[in-house]
């Protein structure tokens, strides 16, 4: 068709969006990594000595009195594992919810399937805020599951749940469910259910078909499920601000700081970079794993 | 044992945990509504019904404030990404496979896998310098920052309805001597339509949805909506918050609904 020709049109028709991509999402990227490789500058901002000290400072810190003795960060470093935790956790409580909730949806009658669906893609779509805040209402010291249980008498006084990594967990766990789900049933609904009845007719338990049988089919799904459920839950910024305050904070809230009080502009933008090689890294990985997986089951 | 109705479809256990979850997605947003009609100030105990909230929301300025600013940015900010999106959907589809495709699709998914807060503060870092040396401290800033997070969310479903078009119309067009301009004007767009629309529904919802680029890139007194509510959930909340909170979903779940109403009819 028209190949060559053509190749010019394309580009000036993608033009006008790819500028304003790279003005106001790409480029900045660029700026940040040279950021992360300059020395702060007095009041915010940088100064424009290179330095690799925010990159040693994401994981090290010097003695105060004596620069030569190093220390391992431990302010950080409990942020990083604090964020990669919850988010692990995160995505397995998605996991272990959504898997059954996505199989429910795909074995209803096929005119119903839409509806269901419907009913799990509304909360996704409404705002992230509004769903935060509303189990901030529930869980706080004067909210709903307290009230109730201190009237009930089952409490003296109340439970504190807000601001620790239990409310950030179940807050991210609400919000980012439907990510799990949603990949999960487009994996159900192309399965092929002569196989689980295959499975059956060779005496295959219930267990046993879900584990040899439907479980390696829906893989694909529930692997996807798991990278979009942790990749914004390792980025999240408004969860953990709101639910988990000062003292529960993640990456994202680490990295504001160095914005706002810490000014250290370099130091968060290093930060930020450290933040996107993890979510890069597990993209690559699920991308290799979903390119190398078709070869596996044909061989 | 008799396997008189055993039905291959049914785990025991899962149909259950299944509703229980559905339960659990609704419950802590219905209770936020239902205390937004609450006479009294408790989340837990009903103290009978009023509107309270909702004059009270409604009368405040600042409420009124950033809600049209979140409205006009969300439209604006759609609306380019809707016009940029599809000129890019017809430039990257129905067309072989030309060098630089590739790069393309990566810089207009890119919004997409980085995290918000790293756009965000990439983006003060940017605007800063700007700000710096242009002295504009306008909305500029704000509208170009969600067009660009818009793009992708309108790009995919104008390219998924630009890839089910028929070639054969526009070639059938060309053959009665339409000119180009006239066969896009005449028989593309009136059948790209509702992927536009979808195109533009989901960049309108994204727009409203974004808090975090909003929040590192604003100057005082831009304020949106979601900002506002971050920043007053630090605060003591009164169910006025739960007001607000009722007339955002509701806003969401109208503009999502015609969202499905329009790719469904897609479909049909």
């Amino acid at each position: 068709m028209r190949r060559r020709g053509g190749t010019l049109w394309n580009w000036l028709l993608s033009a006008p969006a790819l500028l304003v991509l790279v003005l106001a999402a790409s480029g900045p990227l660029v700026i940040v990594l040279v950021y992360s490789f300059l020395s702060p500058g007095n009041m915010g901002g940088v100064a424009w000595e290179p330095s690799t000290d925010a990159w040693f400072r994401l994981f090290f810190k010097r003695d105060i009195f004596d620069p030569e003795v190093v220390t391992w960060n431990e302010a950080h470093l409990v942020v990083f594992w604090r964020s990669v935790s919850l988010s692990l956790q995160t995505t397995a409580i998605c996991a272990i919810l959504g898997f059954p909730t996505a199989w429910f949806i795909a074995t209803r009658a096929p005119h119903r399937r839409a509806l269901w669906l419907f009913l799990i893609t509304i909360p996704f779509w409404t705002n992230l805020l509004v769903r935060t805040f509303a189990i901030q209402e529930l869980i706080r010291n004067t909210g709903t599951i307290n009230s109730l249980l201190l009237r009930l008498g089952v409490i003296g006084e109340p439970i504190q749940m807000m601001y620790t990594d239990f409310a950030v967990l179940v807050g991210m766990a609400y919000v980012f469910l439907p990510l799990m789900v949603l990949p999960l049933y487009a994996a159900m609904d192309k399965l092929d259910m002569r196989l689980v009845e295959a499975g059956y007719d060779l005496y295959g338990g219930r267990l046993q078909v879900l584990r040899h049988v439907i479980f390696p089919l829906v893989k694909p799904g529930f692997v996807a499920g798991s990278i979009l459920v942790f990749i914004p839950a390792i980025g999240a910024y408004v969860t953990p601000r709101v639910l988990g305050g000062g003292r529960t904070m993640m990456l994202g809230n680490l990295i504001e700081l160095q914005f706002g009080q810490g000014r250290n502009w370099p130091l968060g933008s290093a930060m930020a970079m450290l933040l996107l090689i993890v979510v890069v890294a597990a993209l690559v990985l699920y991308l290799r794993w979903a390119n190398a997986e078709p070869e596996q089951r044909n061989g | 044992m008799a396997r008189r109705s055993f039905e291959v479809r049914r785990i025991p256990g899962f149909g259950a945990i299944a509703i229980l979850t559905i339960v659990l997605l609704y419950v802590p947003i219905l209770i936020l509504v239902t205390f937004s009609f609450n006479a009294g100030r408790s989340q837990a105990e009903w103290e009978g019904f009023s509107l309270q909230w909702y004059r009270a929301a409604f009368a405040n300025e600042q409420v009124q404030d950033v809600s049209i600013r979140s409205l006009w940015l969300a439209i604006a900010a759609a609306g380019i990404a809707t016009v940029l999106a599809t000129l890019a959907a017809l430039g990257t589809t129905r067309v072989g496979r030309f060098r630089g495709q590739t790069l393309i699709y990566a810089l207009v998914n890119q919004p997409l896998m980085v995290p918000e807060v790293v756009t965000g503060i990439a983006l003060l870092i940017f605007v800063a310098s700007i700000k710096v040396a242009t002295g504009y401290m306008g909305m500029g800033y704000l509208v170009a920052a969600h067009t660009a997070f818009c793009i992708p969310f309108a790009y995919l479903p104008i390219r998924a309805r630009l890839e089910t078009l028929d070639l054969n119309l526009e070639r059938a067009a060309a053959d009665l001597y339409a000119s180009p301009v006239q066969a896009f004007r005449h028989i593309t767009l009136p059948l790209l339509v509702p992927g536009i629309a979808a195109g533009f529904m989901l960049g309108f919802v994204i727009s409203l949805d974004t808090v975090v680029i909003t929040e590192f890139v604003k100057s005082a007194g831009q304020d949106t909506l979601p900002t506002y509510m971050l920043g007053q959930l630090r605060r003591a909340v009164t169910p006025e918050m739960n007001a607000i909170a009722s007339l955002f979903l509701a806003l969401s779940l109208v503009v999502v609904t015609a969202f499905f109403l329009v790719s469904r009819r897609r479909g049909a």
